[in-house]
């Protein structure tokens, strides 16, 4: 395995995460209960698909400024990690709120239907449907230079989409979910206790690192590939 | 490879064997809670070593390259 130390380090942050986060003292709050240790896997998975957006976002600027392809293959992996990410964190949070916003004294449609109006969950999906479109443009086109330059310039847009669709819309509309108008719902120092930011920090590095692994897998294993073909 | 994880399963077994009063004491410990980090561990090292060899294996063909 090559430059292995900071998959190493992953691997570490998370063994920690695993063991610390589940025996540290958390706040207590009667409707989260103990499922507030969520925050350092859903929360995570989010930070997590965030950040390699960002290196996605990167890598399809890089590649229009150099036209090197392999930053076109980079680019397009690190979009495909991050969306395992986004699903991932899509998954946790059905579970999450499944015990602890729905109203035991309302029906489950009921209570299913102020659910689904979070603001939060409508514009995750929003970014998530256009990091899927990004996947389908890129496979509908089959001229290998056009299918780069394409889609770069559209996961730049992808990437700009982030900004209204996370992190401004549904921090202005009222919501169940933490993290609305009182600023940042993760780096809000009045949020979090200081037990909770001593797992959740290190948490969020450890899942990032072990995302960048896969994508890097399979960037690697693209290029063999397209090696073979060329062949 | 196969070979070598029959080998790491037994001595796994085997040191669960040997150590199994005093684990059980803390397995037992704190309504359980070792017992899902122990689950959580495993799941984690299975996933681990898939990315190890799966990394090992693409080393390895771009060397034949």
């Amino acid at each position: 395995m090559h430059k292995s130390w900071w998959k190493i380090l992953g691997v570490l942050l998370l063994v920690y995460t695993f063991v610390v986060g589940l025996l540290i003292e958390v706040p207590h709050n009667e409707q989260l209960a103990e499922t507030i240790r969520n925050l350092f896997f859903h929360v995570c998975m989010w930070f997590g698909m965030m950040i390699l957006f960002i290196i996605s976002f990167i890598q399809a600027i890089k590649y229009l400024r150099t036209g090197k392809h392999v930053h076109d293959i980079a680019s397009r992996q690190y979009a495909g990690v991050g969306i395992l990410f986004g699903l991932l964190g899509y998954m946790t949070g059905a579970i999450w709120m499944s015990y602890t916003w729905l109203d035991s004294n309302k029906s489950f449609y009921e209570s299913f239907d102020s659910i689904a109006r979070e603001p939060k969950l409508i514009g995750a999906a929003i970014a998530l449907l256009v990091y899927a479109a990004y996947l389908v443009l890129r496979d509908s086109i089959t001229d290998m230079d056009k299918k780069a330059r394409i889609s770069s310039v559209y996961n730049i847009f992808a990437f700009a989409m982030l900004f209204p669709s996370i992190w401004i819309i549904p921090r202005l509309l009222p919501s169940l979910h933490p993290g609305g108008s009182e600023g940042n719902p993760a780096l809000n120092f009045k949020d979090a206790s200081m037990n909770m930011r001593l797992v959740f920090y290190p948490a969020i590095a450890g899942w990032t690192l072990i995302g960048v692994w896969i994508a890097t897998l399979k960037i690697r294993l693209k290029i063999l590939n397209d090696q073979k073909l060329m062949q | 490879m196969k070979k070598g994880f029959s080998i790491a399963a037994f001595m796994f077994l085997t040191l669960f064997a040997n150590a199994k009063g005093e684990i059980d004491d803390v397995m037992k410990a704190n309504g359980k809670i070792y017992v899902v980090i122990a689950v959580m561990l495993t799941i984690l090292a299975g996933l681990i070593l898939y990315l190890v060899r799966l990394d090992r294996k693409i080393s390895k063909l771009e060397k034949n390259k």
